[in-house]
């Protein structure tokens, strides 16, 4: 039953990728161009999204397992720390270079499309540099958070 | 700033975005879980034992939606991604994206979606990160560069 309700909800969200023009380069960098020809649409995907994430995640604050009976795995980290803000500044110049994010760029290789596929074994080469580079810099556990 | 009224698509925007949504909202409800691709993704590198699978299943369910999308959506939603950034450009982009993404403990779709949903602080610090290294990076490619 998990395994049926994690795939559909991996092929809803790779729909909803695809219909909101996420998964269009061009589409997220005219959406990034806010000082040029700005294309405002993917705001009302974020707009969209949390209409409707907004009271899932309220409702499911209230339960203490989920509706198929396991554990609820919400992020505890709260600290707002150097490694969350150099973080999202990396991969948002990342975002704004090419125009893919992590998800779209899943999907768009799925699709076939070549330079989709350049860029997810990048991003899995630079997420390998970070698990190595974590494992070697940060020797003691201070830190294990999560979104 | 100017308009691009060409390139708009507040609905399929919406919509899409409004499907993004459900699946956050079905997975954390039924699976108890933040639907974060990075995460999902760099959870795998390397693979542990009995935390392997649901990945798995999302990635399959993500990879499986352009088929899907194909059959089912109208003519004239189908669209060919515009991807201009050279595979050199492509690949600097995917690095960052992989090591800002572990870095800072998620991307559009945890801290975006699901951390905005939840009214995360944290995740709204990360949102503001990447969305405003997008917005420089852009603005420089196109407009001081003019790459």
């Amino acid at each position: 039953m998990h395994r049926i309700s994690e795939f559909i909800v991996g092929l809803l969200f790779g729909l909803g990728l695809l219909l909101s023009g996420m998964t269009d380069p061009a589409k997220v960098l005219g959406f990034l161009d806010i000082l040029g020809t700005w294309d405002p649409s993917l705001a009302f995907v974020m707009g969209g999204a949390i209409a409707v994430g907004f009271f899932a995640f309220a409702l499911a604050k209230k339960r203490t397992t989920s509706f198929l009976g396991g554990a609820l795995h919400l992020p505890k980290a709260t600290q707002i720390d150097k490694r969350l803000v150099l973080g999202g500044l990396t991969f948002g110049a990342g975002w704004g270079l090419a125009g893919f994010c992590p998800g779209p760029g899943l999907v768009s290789m799925a699709s076939g499309e070549v330079k989709a596929a350049v860029f997810v074994a990048a991003m899995v080469a630079g997420m390998l540099v970070y698990e190595w580079a974590d494992r070697t810099l940060h020797r003691p556990p201070a830190h294990k958070a999560h979104a | 700033m100017t308009i691009d009224w060409a390139n708009f698509t507040p609905w399929a925007s919406l919509a899409g975005g409004v499907l993004l949504g459900v699946a956050s909202a079905l997975f954390v409800l039924l699976n108890g879980r933040v639907l974060g691709i990075s995460g999902i993704l760099g959870g795998l590198l390397p693979p542990k034992q009995g935390d392997a699978g649901w990945r798995v299943s999302v990635l399959l369910g993500m990879f499986s939606a352009p088929l899907v999308y194909g059959l089912l959506a109208p003519e004239g939603f189908i669209k060919a991604p515009q991807i201009d950034a050279s595979f050199g450009l492509v690949v600097v982009a995917g690095l960052l994206v992989g090591l800002g993404t572990r870095y800072g403990s998620g991307c559009t779709s945890g801290h975006g979606v699901c951390g905005l949903s939840r009214l995360s602080p944290r995740s709204l610090v990360a949102t503001l990160a990447f969305m405003g290294a997008g917005f420089v990076t852009v603005y420089l490619v196109r407009h001081v560069f003019g790459i």
